[in-house]
C-alpha cells in the first residue's frame, strides 16, 4: 500500500466509501421487502417454541426484595391518557369504572376496583424489562388473571384473551387501530404471576403506571404489560382486531411472543 | 505438526482450510455483519449502559446523548467520568439525535422492530453454525491439530519474536504458512471459545424468558443490565478482532488468503499453490 499513489488512494477510498453506501442501501431495500420480512419474521417462531420447551408453564420470574426498589422506575408509551371519558374517571377516583369480562365465556363480568380488591391477590416485586433495553424492578399488587377467567368460565374454543386499553397511542390511526391493546394465549394468562395490578409499589396505581389497572406478565417484555385495561376479552383468534397482529406494537412490526 | 499427528487423513494431501471452516467461516461473515449492525440499530433505541440488574437513569455508565451548547445542539459521548463531543458520530449524527450514525445500522433508518427482527433471526443463523463447526471442529480434531498451540508455542520467547513479526508485518511462507502461528491460534481460541460464547450468554441473559426459565442467565452477569453491557462490550471485541483479522490478510497477500477461504488453497505437500 505504500507505494499506492495518493490519487489511486482516493480511488480506492472513495470505490471503499460507494461500496458502504451500496450495502446499506442494499440492506435497507432488502429491509423493505415483504418476502425478507416474512422471511425474518419466522425467527420468532423458533424463538417461542424454544422458549417454550426450556420454560416450564409454571416456573416463576425471578423475584426480587423490597431494597431493590427502582426508586426511578420509567413510565413509557402513553402517561396520561387524553380521552375526556378517561380524565372524567380520574376525577372521580374510578368510582364508576367497571373491569368488563366477556367474548368466549360462560358468565360475562362487570367488576368495580373493590370487586376486583376482594378477589384472590398476589404481591410481586419483579424486573420490568422495555423493549428498548431498559429495566426498572417494581411491587405489583393484584388480582389473579386465573381465578378472574374461571370466575367467568372460559368457552372451550377461546385461545387468546385480549386486553382492551383507553389510552390512544396513536392519534393518527383510523379508528380503533390507534389504541392500546394486546394479546396473551391461555399459557401466560393462566400463570401465577399474570395479574391485573391496582397497586404499584405499596400505592394505588398511579396514572403514569397505568390507573386503575395494568397487565402484569413477568416473563415477557414491557409492551405485552398493558396500562388503562377497560375490557378483557376471550377470542378464538385476534387477526379481526385492529391491525390483526395482537397488540398495537405488534401491529406496527413487533413480535407478538416478547419472551426476548 | 504433521509428521507427528496420526492422521487417517495423512495418506491424502490436505487443503489448507477444509470445506467445513470455509463455509461456516462465511455463514459467520454475514451473521456477525447482519448482527452488528442489527445490534446498533436496538442500542440507539435505547443508547445508555448501567451495571446491575436495573437501570439508574440519572447515571448511566456510559452513554451517548445530544444536547443543546448555545444555540445549537451537539453529540455527546459520556464514558465514566468522561465526556467528549462527538457531533457527527455519537449521539448527533445528519441532524438527528441517535446513538450510532446511519451508516452503522441495520436498517440505516430508525426502526427497532426491524432491528429486533434481523437480530434474532440471525442470532439463530449464528448459533446453529457454531454449533456445526464446534461438532465438526470436535469430531475431525481440528482443533487438537490445528488450533491447539503446541507448549513450545507458547514460550515467551517464541511469542515475543511473533509478536515482533507481525508488528513488521513479516509473515511465513512456503510450507510453514500452511499452519496458523501461535498468535493466530490464540486470538482464534480467544474468539470461538470465549468471546462469541459470551455474545450468545449475555444476549441469553437480557431475554425474560429466558431469565425466568433459567435465572443463572442474568445472575453470572450480575443483573440484566450488565449482561446489555457485557453484551455491547464483548461485540467491540469481535469487532477489533476483525479489524485486526482483515488488516493482516491485507498485510500478507489478500488475493491469495481470500481464494484460500474460498476454494481451500492448496493441497498441503505441494508447493506451486503457495499463498504469495
Amino acid at each position: 500500500m505504500s507505494r499506492t499513489a495518493p490519487h489511486r488512494r482516493g480511488l480506492l477510498s472513495g470505490l471503499g466509501a460507494s461500496l458502504l453506501g451500496l450495502t446499506l442501501a442494499g440492506c435497507d431495500q432488502l429491509n423493505r421487502n415483504p418476502a425478507v420480512k416474512a422471511g425474518l419474521a419466522r425467527a420468532e417462531g423458533l424463538t417461542q417454541a424454544a422458549q417454550r420447551l426450556i420454560l416450564p408453564r409454571t416456573a416463576l420470574a425471578r423475584e426480587f426484595e423490597a431494597r431493590d426498589i427502582s426508586p426511578d422506575f420509567r413510565a413509557n408509551g402513553t402517561r396520561r391518557p387524553g380521552e375526556p371519558a378517561y380524565q372524567a374517571m380520574v376525577e372521580t377516583g374510578f368510582a364508576h369504572w367497571r373491569l368488563q369480562i366477556d367474548g368466549l365465556v360462560e358468565q360475562p363480568l362487570a367488576l368495580s376496583l373493590d370487586d376486583l380488591r376482594a378477589r384472590p391477590a398476589r404481591t410481586q416485586i419483579t424486573r420490568h424489562d422495555c423493549v428498548e433495553g431498559w429495566s426498572s424492578i417494581g411491587q405489583w399488587t393484584g388480582a389473579r388473571l386465573s381465578a378472574l377467567l374461571d370466575e367467568a368460565g372460559l368457552k372451550p374454543e377461546a385461545r387468546y384473551i385480549v386486553f382492551h386499553c383507553a389510552d390512544r397511542l396513536d392519534p393518527h390511526a383510523a379508528g380503533d387501530r390507534g389504541l392500546y391493546y394486546e394479546s396473551l394465549d391461555l399459557v401466560d394468562a393462566f400463570h401465577e404471576q399474570t395479574i391485573l395490578a391496582y397497586e404499584m409499589n405499596g400505592q394505588v396505581l398511579p396514572v403514569a403506571h397505568g390507573a386503575p389497572l395494568r397487565l402484569r406478565v413477568e416473563r415477557q417484555l414491557g409492551y405485552k404489560h398493558a396500562k388503562y385495561v377497560m375490557r378483557i376479552e376471550a377470542v378464538e383468534s385476534f387477526a379481526q382486531i385492529a391491525g390483526g397482529q395482537g397488540g398495537f406494537w405488534e401491529d406496527r412490526g413487533y413480535e407478538w411472543y416478547a419472551g426476548i | 505438526m504433521d509428521e507427528t499427528t496420526p492422521d487417517a487423513a495423512a495418506d491424502r494431501p490436505r487443503r489448507r482450510h477444509s470445506l467445513p471452516v470455509r463455509l461456516t467461516h462465511w455463514v459467520n461473515v454475514a451473521a456477525l455483519f447482519v448482527l452488528l449492525g442489527s445490534g446498533l440499530q436496538i442500542f440507539n433505541a435505547h443508547p445508555a449502559l448501567y451495571w446491575g440488574h436495573t437501570s439508574t437513569f440519572a447515571e448511566p455508565w456510559a452513554a451517548m446523548t445530544a444536547e443543546p451548547v448555545g444555540d445549537r445542539l451537539a453529540g455527546f459521548t459520556q464514558v465514566g467520568p468522561l465526556k467528549i463531543e462527538t457531533t457527527g458520530l455519537f449521539g448527533l449524527s445528519d441532524g438527528e439525535r441517535r446513538g450510532f450514525p446511519a451508516w452503522a445500522t441495520l436498517p440505516s433508518y430508525r426502526s427497532l422492530a426491524d432491528g429486533r427482527r434481523w437480530h434474532f433471526f440471525f442470532a439463530w443463523v449464528l448459533v446453529a453454525n457454531g454449533l456445526v463447526y464446534l461438532a465438526w471442529g470436535l469430531a475431525s480434531g481440528h482443533f487438537r491439530r490445528d488450533l491447539a498451540p503446541a507448549r513450545a508455542e507458547l514460550s515467551p520467547r517464541r511469542l515475543r519474536v511473533e509478536i515482533v513479526a507481525h508488528a513488521r508485518l513479516r509473515f511465513p511462507k512456503g510450507a510453514a504458512a500452511h499452519g496458523y502461528n501461535s498468535l493466530q491460534k490464540l486470538a482464534y481460541l480467544g474468539v470461538i471459545f470465549v468471546l462469541l460464547p459470551l455474545m450468545v450468554l449475555s444476549g441469553l441473559g437480557m431475554s425474560p424468558g429466558v431469565n425466568a426459565a433459567w435465572p443463572w442467565t442474568f445472575e453470572i452477569f450480575g443483573g440484566r443490565q450488565s449482561a446489555r453491557t457485557l453484551h455491547f462490550l464483548t461485540a467491540g471485541l469481535i469487532v477489533a478482532f476483525v479489524i485486526v483479522h482483515l488488516a493482516m490478510v491485507l498485510a500478507s497477500g489478500p488475493i491469495g488468503q481470500v481464494r484460500a477461504m474460498i476454494t481451500g488453497g492448496a493441497r498441503r505437500g505441494t508447493l506451486e499453490g503457495d499463498q504469495p
